[in-house]
């Protein structure tokens, strides 16, 4: 700054960092030294009960060849890859569906809610029990149409034992998460409400079919909050831990097909306390979820329409 | 609202969808409630009967027996969920105000600083905040869990921030007029009109609070401070997946006070949750 600041500017200084204090000491104590200090960890051969030892980059070439850290990071790259679209799809259906004048109205809109509400962990042993091979629900109301299927073409088709088998426990977690989409659903319907009457009134004058109205007033007026949700969606999903740790009762899953990076971020810093290493997951964690929104924005810079902007 | 019979075809096309989706969300809730009461060995039945033979009350009380200390989680999650409600509503206010009401050099750069810090992934971090605590000597007590809520929350001072925007400012100007200092503007002023945000604010914090697992599993090493979401997770690994009329009521217990929150605050919740969204 070249400016010298003058007595008034001294003193509005003053009065402001009174009131931000208690963020900035958070700020400093709470992000920014951790996150410096764990730029440095990541360097560092470290287990909380001994002092640091620099050792370069050594985590970094170890993790560039641990087999287990790219099964991790396959794994929560399409955990995110099949949930974020999935779950935008469904939650903006939804709010489409429930934004127009219809009995009942406030009820369905709880209903489809309320699950987004549970907490992670009754979340993850309800699931549990609704994914039971021999005894869940899901399977239950899965085997009498099956059954249909192979009556009629002579299949052997039977449901799946979910969170027991390597090929469909992912399967099993997305279900769980789509369960939550009330959340971005209450979001969108926000946003649906918000969009001008008059254009639509004037689509219609101009003939405008209800897919053309979709396609051309209501996704761009909803651009914004296609983005919102969606980033915050991406988010969400690459720090997947509670649901998939309670599931697998701090496992990994079979043939680890429910281990994430958070997961075994956690392994490394407090079963193994191995972490230098831990800190360097946390970091390629880091930089994917920042590498992604940038993806993100420049794409939406491109195509999401702000009102006035 | 029109009658039925009234409704053109479209909508009532829309009805029957929603009611069968409807349907679809509410299943796995009313299984877990009635898996609660049934008695073992109906949960073991193929095909699944919904209605328990005779319905099993007792399952509650003796899901709360095997769960140990399950006053004690409660206890706990209540105590932390008090004290980070009030740190978030102190702290956050007042940054928020100094971010929204103050003109200062330098404001906007460390507010977008601020904004910054959202999208730092907590285990990104956690490593050196846990050895920060660790030399506090603070691990196995609950003290990591509440004192950085009073430290502020990013988001909530966005949400804060964003609502102190909106409020008008002539009464502000009046009473700085009238000799106020910016304390007395904020208590007197600013205040009484936020009480709709404070409102979700807190309501945000103590379901984060509530609901938080990865927090309490790294910090808390003995049962007796454990909160009710480690407890519950706790017992389902003690129980090995066989005790589902236990799960269930225990799931059902930790799940039940977070809906009557609900209840009592759903429009202020929602539009609170619609905010978050809004791109002004």
């Amino acid at each position: 700054m070249g400016r010298t600041m003058s007595a008034a500017d001294l003193r509005r200084l003053g009065t402001g960092f009174m009131f931000i204090a208690p963020w900035l000491v958070g700020f400093l104590a709470l992000s920014l030294y951790p996150f410096l200090s764990s730029l440095y960890l990541s360097t560092c051969d470290y287990s909380v009960l001994a002092p640091a030892v620099w050792i370069g980059p050594e985590n970094y070439t170890a993790l560039s060849r641990d087999p287990i850290f790219w099964k991790a990071a396959g794994n929560t790259v399409l955990f995110a890859m099949v949930s974020v679209p999935l779950g935008l799809v469904l939650s903006f259906c939804l709010a489409l569906l429930l934004n127009a004048e219809i009995p009942a109205r406030g009820f369905f809109r709880t209903v489809f809610f309320l699950p987004s509400l549970m907490p992670l962990v009754c979340l993850a042993v309800l699931w549990l029990w609704l994914l039971n091979g021999d005894l869940g629900l899901v399977n239950a109301c899965l085997r009498p149409g099956l059954q249909t299927l192979n009556d009629l073409f002579g299949w052997h088709l039977s449901p799946p034992n979910w969170l027991q088998d390597p090929r469909f426990a992912l399967a099993g977690l997305v279900l769980t998460g789509i369960w939550g989409v009330g959340h971005p659903m209450v979001i969108f319907l926000a946003g649906l409400q918000e969009v001008p009457r008059h254009l639509y009134e004037s689509a219609d004058i101009d003939g405008a079919s209800r897919w053309q109205k979709l396609r051309h007033i209501t996704l761009p007026m909803l651009s914004p909050v296609i983005y919102f949700n969606g980033i915050m969606a991406l988010i969400g999903c690459f720090q997947v831990f509670a649901v998939p740790y309670v599931m697998t009762e701090g496992g990994d899953g079979p043939e680890r097909s429910l281990l994430f990076l958070a997961t075994y971020l956690y392994q490394h810093a407090f079963e193994y306390w191995n972490m230098g290493y831990a800190c360097a997951i946390g970091l390629f964690l880091f930089a994917l979820i920042l590498g992604l929104t940038l993806v993100a924005s420049r794409i939406s810079s491109r195509h999401v329409h702000y009102e006035g902007a | 609202m029109k009658p039925f019979f009234h409704l053109p075809w479209g909508n009532l096309l829309r009805v029957i969808l929603l009611t069968l989706l409807a349907v679809a969300f509410l299943a796995p809730m009313a299984w877990m409630v009635s898996t609660s009461l049934k008695p073992l060995s109906e949960t073991m039945t193929v095909p699944p009967q919904w209605i328990p033979s005779s319905i099993q009350w007792h399952n509650y009380p003796d899901a709360i027996q095997a769960m140990g200390y399950f006053w004690r989680y409660t206890g706990n999650s209540l105590l932390l969920c008090l004290l980070t409600v009030a740190g978030t509503l102190v702290s956050s206010t007042l940054a928020a105000y100094g971010f929204a009401r103050l003109e200062w050099p330098g404001r906007n750069r460390l507010f977008s600083l601020c904004l910054a810090t959202m999208m730092i992934p907590f285990p990104a971090i956690m490593v050196p905040i846990y050895g920060l605590f660790k030399n506090l000597g603070w691990i196995g007590t609950l003290q990591p869990l509440w004192v950085p809520t009073f430290f502020a929350s990013a988001f909530h001072v966005f949400l804060l921030r964003q609502f102190f925007l909106s409020l008008p400012r002539d009464t502000a100007e009046a009473a700085r007029i009238d000799g106020c200092n910016e304390w007395q503007i904020l208590w007197y002023t600013v205040l009484p009109m936020a009480k709709p945000v404070l409102l979700v604010v807190a309501v945000f914090q103590f379901l984060a609070t509530w609901n938080d697992f990865l927090g309490p599993l790294i910090y808390l090493t003995d049962q007796r401070t454990f909160t009710l979401a480690l407890g519950l997770q706790s017992f389902q690994s003690q129980q090995g997946g066989t005790a589902w009329h236990h799960l269930m009521a225990a799931s059902t217990l930790v799940v039940l006070p977070v809906i009557v929150l609900f209840f009592f605050t759903q429009k202020t919740f929602i539009q609170g949750i619609a905010t978050t969204g809004s791109k002004n």
